[in-house]
């Protein structure tokens, strides 16, 4: 069963220290992937201009970095940065990576005329575009983000090994929220595109546990035809699609996540003061609701972050540490080994009910459950 | 010496070993009681007297010949009308073991002599045909791995299904804020008494199951509901608060409905659903059909007809011009009759023509689900060709449906509902688990209801099948109190509800090791496996050997 750890803090931080942690929980994966999503980027050789996306992915030949270069120019997107990282290829189990690259655009000069959605949804076409001209290609690309603020690393191997490897030790880049995941493979294939975390629109997920409902909710979500909704190499990426659906499409607050997910009991509906709207919002997203031991952590654009569980709560997901920083971790240890320092007593594993909420400001994180108000006027 | 011309010999003459089932009897066991001849439905037996040489090897007598003794023994009837139907009432009463049907392991020459008095034979029950696909299908994708599978008796399980119009959930979200109507939506265990009418079922048989089927819900918090089929419903239930647990049907014969809609005002809850029968596995393209024998006063009242009348109903509905438009004002009209709080829906004949019917409820928003109904569905009467020969079987008409439903994205807002066939042999779980995985909301079983709660003497090897003629042995589909005082209501309840039981421990045990507890696995494809090619490739599903 994969492991997972994020941490979000006012003042940037290496990645590097998420990493470590990752090795605190090492006995809970088998090396088969690692996945790490940055937000709130810097760098220390480049002063990054928020709103610029970034692009993240792998380059497996010279002929696919060319091609590369030549859609973004063709798409008017002008290269900005491109961070150098410090490799170590020999630490890489995997032979065919040409260049790992993480590069600031800028967008292009026709998307300045276009509204937020719009250039939101253009950010996400043109990197499944490059996933598709990978694909085509015999997989010589491969794109996981392309998104503001945002940047993403996906190996297989052991995290420590990966760390190391891609010299994030360095400090060069740094972020305010690094979420990680050491991936136990679950029988769908080792596969770069199914490390975890997942990404959508400037939303990330990972989650660790097997998700046994993942046939019926992919084909759910394949039946919306939308196009960020493909992939699915993990049973995972279901839990970043449905948190943009419920957030970006349906327009929900995020408390309905869970609602979506994990809903409640018909008697516990029944007693809800919003329980008919919800048993409604229930049976409408019902081919959405997830099965098996599930820890969710995931973060949004504007740097909130949240983590739930499954309805069995099988799971000892752990947050902890202190205004200003907090670790979300998969095991205590975790925990312990991003922030030591802390005030133990304020350590809170959530129960089937909650959703743990970490705004923006950082100075306290909110336990919300499902059996609280649900804050929309037409639940009313 | 015994004349030719005294020899039955017309072209219909039987012996009993022409016919499907010969009655064995013992009779040094026999005791002469008289209780099989007279339980026997079809008077298939009677006592006879009969004579016996008995030989006599006595050397020094002068007499010859041989000497006889007469004896009162069974004799099984040779005629059609008269044939053993292999009830096996006779062993039943018995206090000897002494007779009971067995099966003609010849020939059965009797078919070839169906066609009498210008008519098709005709039967009640089932196809007669053992084999099941839904038999084949077993549940392969346990939790092995970094999920352990979960406990069946201590976890705690979700496994009602929805009956009833799902918006798509944006639709949901703006109809909410503007406060306009949202369809009205069941929650109901998945597995469905099917349609089986007040009428084709005798009093006691509809009182059992309406009083099990209220004690799941009340008691047992088992969310089940019954279909009444077509024929109404008894006043008394129209006006109880039980109503909540019966979905009424309408079929083209209209049976009924005076009744039903002259009670709306007083009817104390809405019903479950309403049900618009188009078709029937057991005899699509056929209409309903009471026979006379069946048409009591009570019948004739609840419908609305002289006593003792065939009723047949027509194969289409009388308002049809075409499907489409037929659907749509049926729908409209049922619903609008209940103010529109009620789910409603068709019901058709397992085709290859469902798929039409779906798209067609797909863009009516006012449908509530789809049920088909496959080949193997159970009826009261029907010609015999329609029930062996006629209809489409359920696992791929359902399979082709709901993936077309997913191509769309609308897998949620029709119900797939399916009958036909679920438990034929006795493995109502696993017929029905695998229907629902490959798309089922739920199913509807009418037979296995008959033959678990009320202990229906049917079976797939052609035995008694005679629901049509009102002989009913056990009193299940019987309209006449000689023979329906035989049923307790109260016992009938009580084995609905240790069926329920039964069944909900079981959709548990499937369930648990697949890793799922938080709901119904409805299209988990996944997780089934079939050691045939063909029919794997044709479900989409996994070969398994």
């Amino acid at each position: 069963m994969c492991r997972l750890a994020m941490k979000t803090a006012s003042v940037p931080f290496s990645p590097f220290s998420v990493i470590s942690a990752m090795e605190a929980m090492k006995e809970g994966y088998d090396g088969s992937g690692l996945g790490l999503l940055l937000r709130g980027v810097s760098f220390t050789d480049y002063k990054y201009q928020t709103g610029d996306p970034i692009l993240s992915g792998i380059a497996h030949t010279d002929a696919a970095l060319h091609r590369l270069n030549a859609f973004m120019e063709a798409k008017g997107y002008t290269l900005k940065y491109d961070h150098e990282f410090n490799l170590n290829p020999a630490m890489i189990e995997a032979k065919d990576r040409y260049k790992y690259f993480v590069r600031v655009y800028r967008l292009p000069e026709s998307s300045k005329k276009l509204s937020q959605g719009a250039i939101d949804e253009q950010l996400m076409l043109t990197r499944l575009a490059l996933r598709a001209d990978g694909e085509k290609h015999g997989g010589d690309l491969t794109a996981f983000s392309f998104w503001p603020d945002v940047a993403m690393i996906k190996e297989v191997g052991w995290p420590l090994e990966i760390g190391q490897a891609l010299g994030l030790d360095d400090n060069r880049i740094t972020s305010r929220i690094c979420m990680a995941q050491g991936r136990q493979n679950t029988n769908y294939g080792i596969n770069l595109y199914a490390c975890h975390p997942f990404f959508i629109q400037g939303i990330g997920t990972m989650t660790n546990g097997e998700n046994t409902a993942f046939v019926p909710i992919r084909e759910y979500l394949t039946g919306m035809h939308y196009p960020g909704y493909i992939g699915y190499q993990s049973d995972s990426e279901v839990f970043a699609h449905i948190l943009h659906y419920v957030t970006r499409r349906l327009e929900l607050p995020l408390q309905a996540y869970k609602h979506v997910i994990t809903p409640l009991k018909t008697d516990e509906l029944e007693r809800h003061p919003q329980g008919a709207f919800l048993k409604g919002l229930r049976d409408v997203c019902r081919r959405m609701i997830i099965d098996g031991p599930n820890c969710v952590m995931g973060s949004l654009p504007d740097e909130t972050t949240i983590m739930v569980m499954d309805t069995k709560k099988m799971r000892p997901a752990t947050i902890g540490g202190k205004p200003g920083e907090w670790a979300l971790a998969s095991e205590i240890c975790g925990v312990d080994a991003m922030i030591p320092e802390r005030d133990k007593s304020l350590d809170f594993q959530p129960m089937r009910e909650n959703t743990i909420i970490v705004p923006p400001s950082r100075q306290e994180y909110t336990i919300w459950s499902q059996f609280d108000r649900f804050p929309l006027p037409q639940a009313a | 010496m015994v004349s030719i011309r005294s020899i039955s010999s017309t072209p219909s003459s039987l012996t009993y070993h022409d016919l499907p089932w010969i009655v064995a009897h013992r009779e040094e066991r026999c005791t002469l009681c008289g209780r099989c001849t007279s339980v026997c439905p079809t008077e298939a037996i009677y006592l006879a007297y009969r004579r016996q040489r008995m030989p006599k090897l006595d050397i020094l007598q002068k007499k010859r010949g041989s000497e006889y003794r007469t004896f009162v023994g069974i004799r099984q009837r040779t005629d059609l009308d008269h044939r053993c139907i292999g009830c096996g009432m006779c062993s039943m009463v018995c206090p000897n073991e002494a007779i009971g049907p067995q099966v003609n392991p010849n020939d059965e020459r009797a078919r070839f002599h169906s066609y009498q008095k210008g008519d098709a034979w005709k039967r009640g029950g089932r196809r007669n045909d053992r084999s099941s696909l839904l038999d084949q299908i077993s549940f392969n994708r346990i939790s092995m791995l970094t999920d352990p599978a979960l406990d069946a008796g201590r976890h705690e399980f979700h496994m009602n299904t929805l009956l009833g119009r799902v918006l798509p959930p944006e639709e949901y979200i703006r109809r909410q804020a503007k406060g306009e109507w949202i369809p009205p939506v069941r929650e109901i265990f998945p597995f469905i008494i099917g349609s089986m009418s007040f009428g084709a079922l005798s009093p006691n048989m509809w009182l059992g199951l309406l009083q099990g089927v209220a004690y799941c819900n009340e008691v047992l918090g088992i969310p089940v509901v019954m279909c009444t089929g077509e024929g109404g419903c008894p006043p008394w239930v129209l006006k109880s608060p039980f109503l909540k647990y019966i979905v009424l049907q309408i079929a083209s014969g209209y049976f009924g409905w005076d009744e039903i809609i002259r009670a709306i005002p007083e009817m104390q809850c809405d019903p479950a659903a309403i049900e618009i029968k188009y078709g029937q596995g057991a005899k699509p393209g056929d209409g309903g059909l009471l026979m006379w024998f069946k048409v009591s006063k009570l019948i004739a009242r609840l419908r609305g007809v002289p006593e003792g009348v065939d009723l047949p109903s027509p194969p289409v509905h009388q308002t049809l011009y075409s499907i489409e438009e037929s659907v749509m004002k049926m729908i409209q009209t049922m619903s609008m009759a209940w103010n529109f709080r009620v789910p409603v829906y068709p019901k058709i004949s397992g085709s290859t023509s469902a798929k039409s019917v779906l798209n067609n409820l797909v863009r009516n928003p006012y449908a509530g689900a789809l049920l088909i109904d496959g080949i193997d569905g159970g009826t009261g009467a029907a010609y015999n060709i329609s029930m062996d020969a006629t209809g489409h079987p359920i696992a791929s008409n359902v399979r082709e449906c709901y993936l077309d439903l997913v191509a769309q994205g609308k897998q949620n807002e029709i119900p797939i509902f399916a009958a036909g066939g679920i438990g034929k042999n006795g493995n109502p779980v696993q017929n029905g688990m695998a229907l629902i995985m490959l798309g089922a909301s739920g199913v509807h079983m009418g037979k296995y209801i008959m033959q678990s709660a009320a202990g229906c003497l049917g079976s797939e090897k052609n035995r008694c099948n005679v629901c049509n003629l009102g002989i009913c042995p056990k009193g299940i589909t019987s309209q006449s109190p000689k023979l329906y005082r035989r049923l307790d209501p109260d016992q009938v309840a009580q084995r609905v509800v240790d069926v329920f039981l039964g069944l909900r421990t079981e959709i548990k045990k499937v369930m648990a090791p697949l890793g799922r507890s938080q709901s119904l696995p409805i299209g988990m494809s996944d997780a089934l496996g079939i050691s045939d090619k063909d029919v794997a490739e044709r479900l989409q599903i996994k070969y398994i050997c």
